[in-house]
């Protein structure tokens, strides 16, 4: 049934687009079709050493295109998904027990100066995101898109209304819950300009909003009396005052149990404050962030990446170093508090520290604690435990820092240009990562070092090399369960019982490049701490990608470590592999 | 089948009964992209008074990004004052990073007009996949020129594009 339509909504879009507008079908005009398209696929060979599968299909691919239609105020699109079957490290569900392919995005939108109303599916963001973000990350096979209706009214210069209802989106079907939402957005310079600006002066500006989003589910549960509506809401407010700009947002969430909360009762609150001064050469961020039962679906037993409503990424600093992407910090969505600082200061060109192109130094810091809870102790209904460590009754101080930490980030940078051919970045980062709250109980924290350093040197008017060396040192501490460090019978750190001691690492890669065609890069990582002799192991790979204008192709092969992919605030794993690996991707 | 009639019957009536305005044509399609400022612009308002446009879309933790912004900085100057080109720089970083992108690039010293796309609406529209994507756009809204990656030295070739462009001429690849 779910093919016939999706079949049927191809055929359907595809004839509306044809029969309205052949003659406009340039690629490189707005008045007719663009989109893209992008084609993962992968060999898996097996890899006892690393722990890498082979798998029964030999290649396994991921792919999809998107096609746009616009003319003046309205447009279309669809998109259609294929995985056959998912390459490794994604959700089993994407690709069903033999592959799958199918429509999964259609929609027809209407906008003009007034208002803009979208039916089929759509994406939205409703303020940070704290209580509503729908959105896709194809790259990570996260696409919690609605299904529904969606209408902007800007009535006012300055004044947004939005309302919306759909179903999101599960895999190739849709969720069980009905999500129905509205926001109000107001920049009081515009909406009030006259009055607003006799009160403040002219470069102060002021933005406010609120939004409310209901969630609707049945209860099928005959245990439980389960809360059918759950209901949040926000309110959010930026100041913007020349080099000075404030953002926050306060969230609440009406009792919501759920299988991702262990089924507490309690509400769910979330505060997010950030504050900025820039100016020309120096630009400072400070930010804090704390949750407290924030985890917000459109279906009570969903886990993992599916079917959320809203979006709580890290409040730490992401780093794309591959030495780095070991050991990512996850937002702990039940519970924590957070706070970070960024610094970016460039000494300025011509001067004696900055050179002759300018040096720019970036600091960050970051820190991540529980929050203070304490657990209620309830006696099981049957009369006979008493339960005093438990997640289901709990009290907790919102805004004061628990015990225990989760993690802490302290890094610098520093970029120079020292010639016209020739620049470096360097980096130095500490990091503590507790690795049984993040990710696995047991498996204690990680204590690192980090360097990493790139050199560019180019040459010719077209050519250019790159050095890039990074090292991780890391110490494996086990913790008792109240997140104390633990000692072994000399006083020295005791290290994690469960294996997962990878220890240090080194990584170098090189690359080639022939602007704007040719990329050739060979890079290996080396586990030489490993506590196991055996898996002192060289991951050693290579890629070489072409570009074309918007196409690109991508050929690599090798060992890839197991580890976790980030893009934006969310991570996927990806497990170790060893094969050959392609990607094409095109914009058109 | 149900589901989709309806669809069909909008895109329909929309198609037939709104006549082409085509005096006032906007450069791109429409999308809600917010300014440094936290003002929400439309897309169909950005324009550079006829002379070329240099889009991008970019991330603070981008690194190929990055790279190519502090190259294009390093000669916008001279490309300002040869071509008249208007560079563009709309970052998708989203809630976990966008309070960050004024800080950058102000403390990276860059003068180009930033925007940010926060849940990705600007970025579909002009079906970006991956970054850096960059587009150079003439004045009656052409796509002349587009690009995904950087390598270093890209700049000296966009630049002779460029300088065709601002000069009327057909662009050669």
């Amino acid at each position: 049934m779910n093919r016939l339509y999706s079949f049927f909504s191809f055929l359907f879009l595809l004839s509306a687009f044809l029969l309205f507008d052949v003659s406009n079908l340039s690629a490189q005009d707005f008045g007719g079709i663009s989109g893209n398209f992008q084609l993962d696929a992968q060999t898996y060979n097996a890899d006892s050493l690393i722990g890498a599968q082979a798998v029964r299909e030999k290649i396994r691919s991921n792919g999809f295109l998107n096609l746009t239609y616009s003319k003046d105020n309205f447009s279309a699109g669809l998109r259609y998904e294929m995985y056959m079957k998912e390459i490794l490290g994604f959700d089993s569900r994407w690709g069903g027990e033999n592959g799958q392919g199918a429509v999964t995005y259609r929609y027809a939108k209407y906008a003009n100066e007034d208002y803009q109303l979208t039916v089929g599916n759509f994406y939205e963001q409703f303020g940070n995101g704290l209580i509503f973000r729908s959105y896709e990350e194809r790259g990570l096979g996260l696409d919690n898109a609605l299904d529904g209706v969606k209408m902007k009214l800007m009535p006012a210069k300055g004044l947004q209304i939005t309302g919306l209802v759909g179903k999101q989106r599960t895999f190739f079907t849709v969720g069980p819950g009905i999500v129905r939402g509205g926001d109000i957005d107001i920049g009081l310079n515009d909406f009030s300009s006259n009055f607003f600006n006799s009160l403040f002066p002219t470069n102060l500006q002021v933005r406010m909003g609120a939004s409310l989003l209901s969630k609707y589910q049945a209860n099928d549960d005959p245990s439980f009396n389960l809360p059918e509506n759950v209901l949040a809401w926000s309110a959010r407010m930026s100041i913007n005052a020349g080099e000075f700009s404030f953002n926050g947002e306060y969230a609440h969430k009406c009792a919501d149990p759920s299988a991702a909360n262990n089924l507490t009762f309690n509400e769910g609150k979330a505060l997010y404050l950030a504050a900025a001064y820039s100016t020309r050469g120096l630009g400072v961020n400070l930010s804090m962030k704390s949750l407290d039962n924030m985890d917000f679906r459109s279906d009570r037993s969903a886990q993992l990446t599916n079917l959320t409503l809203n979006y709580l990424p890290a409040i730490t600093k992401q780093y794309l170093y591959r030495m780095l992407t070991l050991y990512p910090y996850a937002t702990q969505n039940n519970g924590e508090i957070g706070v970070q600082a960024d610094v970016f200061y460039t000494i300025e060109k011509g001067s004696d520290l900055g050179g002759k192109y300018g040096t720019t130094i970036s600091f960050n810091y970051s820190r991540v604690h529980g929050l203070d809870t304490t657990h209620l102790p309830f006696t099981h209904i049957s009369g006979q435990d008493t339960i005093t460590n438990n997640d289901l009754f709990y009290t907790s101080d919102f805004l004061k820092f628990g015990k225990r930490k989760y993690f802490e980030d302290i890094g610098v940078e520093i970029s120079k240009q020292w010639t016209k051919h020739f620049k470096t970045n360097i980096g130095y980062m500490n990091q503590y990562f507790n690795k049984s709250v993040v990710q696995t109980p047991g498996y204690g924290l990680v204590k690192m070092n980090v360097f990493v350093s790139e050199f560019t040197y180019s040459f010719g008017s077209n050519q250019a090399l790159r050095l890039e060396l990074q090292h991780l040192g890391a110490k494996h501490v086990d913790v008792d369960d109240a997140g104390n460090e633990l000692t072994d019978s000399t006083g020295a750190a005791k290290k994690p019982e469960l294996d997962g001691n990878n220890g240090n690492w080194a990584y170098g890669l090189l690359e080639y490049t022939l602007a704007p065609t040719w990329f050739f890069s060979i890079f290996d990582e080396y586990n030489y701490g490993n506590d196991d002799p055996n898996h002192r192991l060289h991951y050693l790979s290579g890629n070489i990608i072409w570009v074309k204008d918007a196409l690109r192709i991508s050929l690599g092969y090798g060992r890839v470590r197991g580890g976790i992919l980030c893009v934006g605030g969310v991570c996927r794993p990806v497990p170790a592999s060893n094969g050959f690996s392609i990607t094409v991707s095109s914009t058109f | 089948m149900k589901r989709i009639l309806p669809l069909l019957i909008m895109a329909l009536a929309v198609v037939s009964f709104k006549p082409a305005d085509e005096t006032k044509k906007p450069l791109f399609p429409a999308a809600n992209i917010k300014n440094l400022k936290g003002e929400m612009i439309n897309t169909t308002a950005l324009e550079n008074g006829g002379k070329p446009i240099l889009l991008t879309f970019w991330a603070t933790w981008c690194k190929p990004c990055v790279q190519e912004l502090s190259a294009w900085n390093n000669s916008y100057e001279d490309w300002k004052t040869e071509t008249g080109v208007k560079i563009i720089a709309v970052s998708v970083d989203d809630a976990r990073t966008t309070s960050k992108v004024a800080p950058f690039i102000n403390g990276k010293r860059w003068d180009f007009e930033v925007y940010t796309d926060e849940n990705g609406e600007f970025k579909r529209a002009m079906n970006v996949n991956t970054m850096p994507h960059s587009f150079l756009i003439d004045k009656d809204g052409k796509i002349v020129w587009m690009h995904n990656s950087y390598a270093p030295g890209d700049e000296e070739k966009l630049y002779e594009i460029i300088k065709q462009v601002a000069a009327g001429k057909e662009v050669t690849h």
